[in-house]
């Protein structure tokens, strides 16, 4: 245990906390209540865990979560196996070998996702890397900014996958069956996916405060009915499958719906950039500098005392959860409007509603730190393509190496135990106990 | 929706002695499957008769098919159940609790009303439609157990999809290497436990939220098994996908008993293996010191430390022994029922098997239940596909995420969790 500093020393404290916990029964007991002070919930101390930590401990997590990739990359490389069987007598090739592995996947890596040095010649292929990067962080920081939202007043939206399904097939709708002028169909199938998205996402926020359910479970649940109900949609003539088609797809979107490209049609990024950079900026305003985020940060910091101070917790579940639902929802707009332009399936959100939660942990739940965040998972995801062509090393290994990097930020102790960090003390001043609950119940 | 009466001790006036809880939940939601009932059965009424095929040609006994006529049995079991709706409305009247059973008997004519409704004119052999209904539930009854003691000992469990995916693989691939399915199982049990173990010390030593670890093991698993997958089973299936299977073993006699034999004893070891874990984990925990000790620590864990239990440890080794469980589960998936390893084969059943715990109220018993319900609609979703259904499949498979939705919001039945689930315990 890396935390003994923190411990209360020896028997002494001990014995003084079982007398407390003895006494807070019979206390519990004779008054017939419930004598301790109610419980502050789970997602408030993961807060505080969430911002003890400083950027060294993120920048050492990705560095770690690198590490182990390249131990699998090694693990798995055929010239590492073949060399591997004379390590004996010659261990540098091996260890040749396995550095040849490592450097050329994470070269390949760098050349997919930032800079391509290979065709420095031609400079639309050489620059076409970083779009790439970008375009592949959008919906990754639209739903890292919904995820992270609910995560500041202390719920979790593991509901990326739901309210991204329903938010795109609202969109679709519009933007490939409703005919509109230009400019006015992009703005209107924009706006009705983010309402279908904030209709998804508040449903839960009005379960969790009129029955208490708890959100976790409700966002789970809601991602698979969400999934089977937009299969339904997508087989079903008349409502989103394309006329005259068997498969279960939608028919493409119209051009006056699809998202203009922004550096012209040899690269892919589009004007969905600019809308997450938009929505980025307003998630900013919201928590730092209007009323409504302040109540949210109340809560979030510690729901009984925002309601003692005359915050309606109920309501602000419903209102967060409303607008986290709208920014996932961004992210499922852009994947039907400048994704997959020529139709969506079922399986349109690619995992971007499970990535949205690990892109809010590495960025802290703060905007601009969900924004940087999602162009580092957006870069490991468009260089591990180049990877898989360029080495034959799996995508999957995208997967290994970002929850790799939140098991890591998500645990400061580890990480600071690996680097033997000193420990800062303010992240673990919410440990220590508070030792006059037990006189305050009994005056 | 509920009102609750509280009559206190003249006396003291503080204790509340007795409660009586007068519960409207179950008449309403009797009253609303009766009338969708009669939407379907009679207004929708399709015609023809369902036929219920009991035994195969093979069987020791064969009983002949059951007819029934789709209108009639509509409008039978719309009266029953309208009948048992008003019963159990004069019982909650008169301040008495609706039995289990009386709600089981709805449930099953509801499902027999659904059944030869939705199959009107066509055959329902009702053997392979039990039997496939365990084959998906068996991992799913797994996962369940595994998340029933997990969370029963304070550690929120969302990674059995994890852990079943990653017993899947290990069966898959150490069965394939040794030759031997038993080995792959225990190799499965294993992989279980080591998700398990990365849960169990960052949730417990490192405090790390219990949700988020389950939520990334889940990436990870699905991370690393698929990378495995692509890397070196790909690449030689026969010497690393090509599992050793566990055959069917029947059992004399017993499997001769007409409809249940072929379904319950015609089985494989993981089969009866559950069959076996389900009353013993249910005894385990409410009949022994284990047990005690157990779900003290889920409920209060101050409480528990007081009396001298080591709550980390009593966490850290149950959420192991759970992991090892769901692992077992996994290893059905391609030691049984598939036979090779294939990239996110688990598709969900992890989370139904969540659903099944919540829904099951954190009872063994009864989240076997659930999960067998749960397995059952999926089954019976892809046997109504074949015969031709008027109900969308989809609908069928949305079922149980509905049936936890409503659940956790208090429309069906009370959902309470352990009362320390999730919260880590810091000795002070």
């Amino acid at each position: 245990m890396s935390d003994d500093t923190t411990k209360p020393s020896g028997a002494e404290a001990h014995e003084q906390t079982s007398a407390e916990a003895v006494h807070e029964q019979v206390v519990a007991h004779e008054t017939g209540r419930d004598a301790s002070e109610p419980p502050v919930p789970r997602g408030n101390q993961i807060l505080k865990e969430i911002f003890g930590g400083s950027a060294a401990i993120s920048v050492l997590a990705v560095v770690l979560a690198l590490i182990v990739g390249g131990i699998l990359i090694v693990m798995t490389d055929e010239a590492v196996a073949e060399a591997s069987g004379y390590f004996f007598s010659r261990p540098l090739d091996t260890l040749t070998a396995a550095w040849d592995a490592v450097a050329g996947a994470y070269s390949a890596l760098f050349r997919g996702s930032v800079f391509n040095y290979l065709r420095a010649d031609d400079l639309v292929a050489a620059f076409r890397p970083i779009t790439e990067t970008l375009a592949n962080a959008t919906p990754l920081i639209a739903a890292g900014l919904g995820v992270a939202l609910a995560f500041r007043v202390g719920l979790f939206n593991i509901g990326g996958r739901g309210q991204m399904l329903i938010a795109a097939a609202a969109a679709g709708y519009v933007g490939a069956y409703i005919p509109m002028p230009p400019v006015i169909h992009l703005i209107v199938a924009l706006v009705i996916g983010i309402i279908g998205g904030a209709l998804w996402g508040g449903l839960v926020g009005l379960l969790k405060a009129r029955t208490g359910a708890h959100e976790v479970i409700v966002t789970i649940m809601h991602n698979y009915i969400a999934f089977y109900l937009v299969s339904f949609l997508l087989r079903t003539p008349g409502a989103l499958q394309a006329p005259g088609q068997n498969n279960p797809k939608s028919g493409p979107m119209l051009e006056t719906a699809q998202f203009p490209s922004l550096l012209g049609e040899q690269y892919n990024l589009n004007i969905g950039f600019i809308l997450v950079i938009l929505a980025t900026i307003y998630t900013w305003y919201l928590l730092n500098r209007s009323a409504l985020g302040f109540r949210f940060r109340a809560v979030g910091e510690n729901p009984h005392a925002a309601q003692v101070a005359g915050i309606n917790v109920k309501t602000v579940y419903v209102q967060v959860m409303l607008i986290a639902g709208g920014l996932v929802g961004l992210a499922g707009v852009y994947q039907v409007l400048g994704n997959f332009t020529g139709g969506f399936a079922a399986g349109l959100d690619a995992g971007i509603g499970f990535t949205a939660i690990t892109v809010a942990l590495l960025g802290r739940s703060k905007a601009w730190g969900v924004f940087f965040a999602g162009i580092l998972f957006g870069a490991l995801q468009a260089g591990s393509y180049t990877m898989q062509a360029a080495e034959g090393i799996p995508v999957d290994i995208v997967l290994v190496v970002q929850s790799f990097i939140v098991l890591f930020i998500a645990a400061p102790p580890l990480v600071r135990s690996i680097f033997r960090l000193p420990t800062p003390d303010p992240l673990f001043r919410w440990r220590t106990p508070k030792l006059d609950r037990v006189s305050e119940v009994s005056k | 929706m509920s009102v609750v009466t509280t009559t206190r001790d003249a006396g003291s006036g503080l204790a509340p002695s007795t409660i009586a809880v007068r519960s409207w939940k179950a008449p309403i939601a009797f009253a609303i499957f009766t009338v969708l009932g009669a939407v379907l059965f009679i207004a929708l009424a399709r015609g023809g008769d369902t036929t219920y095929r009991l035994s195969n040609d093979g069987d020791a006994i064969v009983l002949p098919p059951i007819v029934l006529p789709a209108d009639a049995t509509g409008i039978a079991t719309v009266v029953l159940m309208a009948a048992i709706a008003v019963y159990a409305f004069l019982l909650v009247r008169s301040v008495r609790k609706v039995p289990l059973w009386l709600t089981t008997i709805f449930a099953i004519l509801f499902l027999l009303g659904f059944l030869t409704w939705a199959a009107a004119g066509s055959t329902v052999p009702l053997v392979g439609l039990l039997a496939g209904a365990l084959t998906v539930s068996t991992p799913l009854i797994f996962g369940s157990l595994g998340g029933v003691i997990s969370e029963r000992v304070g550690v929120v469990n969302i990674a059995i999809e994890g852990q079943l995916l990653a017993g899947a693989f290990v069966a898959a691939m150490v069965a394939t290497l040794t030759g031997s399915a038993i080995v792959g199982l225990l190799a499965a049990m294993v992989a279980g436990a080591l998700v398990s173990v990365i849960l169990a010390s960052f949730a417990i030593k490192y405090l790390v939220d219990q949700v988020i670890v389950g939520v990334v093991l889940n990436v990870l698993v699905i991370g690393l098994t698929s990378f495995f997958y692509s890397t070196v089973m790909v690449a030689d299936p026969d010497l690393f996908n090509k599992p050793a299977r566990f055959e069917r073993l029947t059992i004399p006699l017993l499997s001769d008993i007409p409809i249940l034999g072929p379904i319950l004893f015609n089985q494989t070891i993981i089969v009866y293996i559950m069959f076996a874990l389900v009353p013993t984990v249910w005894f385990a925990l409410f009949k022994t010191r284990w047990g005690l000790r157990l779900r003290s620590v889920g409920e209060h864990p101050k409480a528990a430390d007081t009396v001298g239990i080591n709550v980390r440890a009593t966490r850290f080794w149950n959420v192991l022994l759970a992991g090892a469980i769901v692992g077992g589960g996994g290893a059905f998936f391609t030691l049984a029922a598939i036979g090779s390893f294939t990239k996110e084969m688990t598709n969900g059943a992890g989370f139904i098997a969540l659903a099944a715990v919540i829904f099951g109220q954190w009872n063994p018993i009864k989240a076997t239940l659930a999960a067998l319900l749960f397995g059952f609609a999926t089954n019976l979703q892809s046997t109504l596909s074949i015969v031709g259904s008027p109900v969308p499949s989809e609908f069928m498979l949305m079922l149980p995420y509905l049936v936890t939705i409503f659940a956790v919001a208090g429309l069906v039945g009370i959902s309470r969790p352990p009362a320390a689930s999730g919260k880590p315990y810091i000795k002070s």
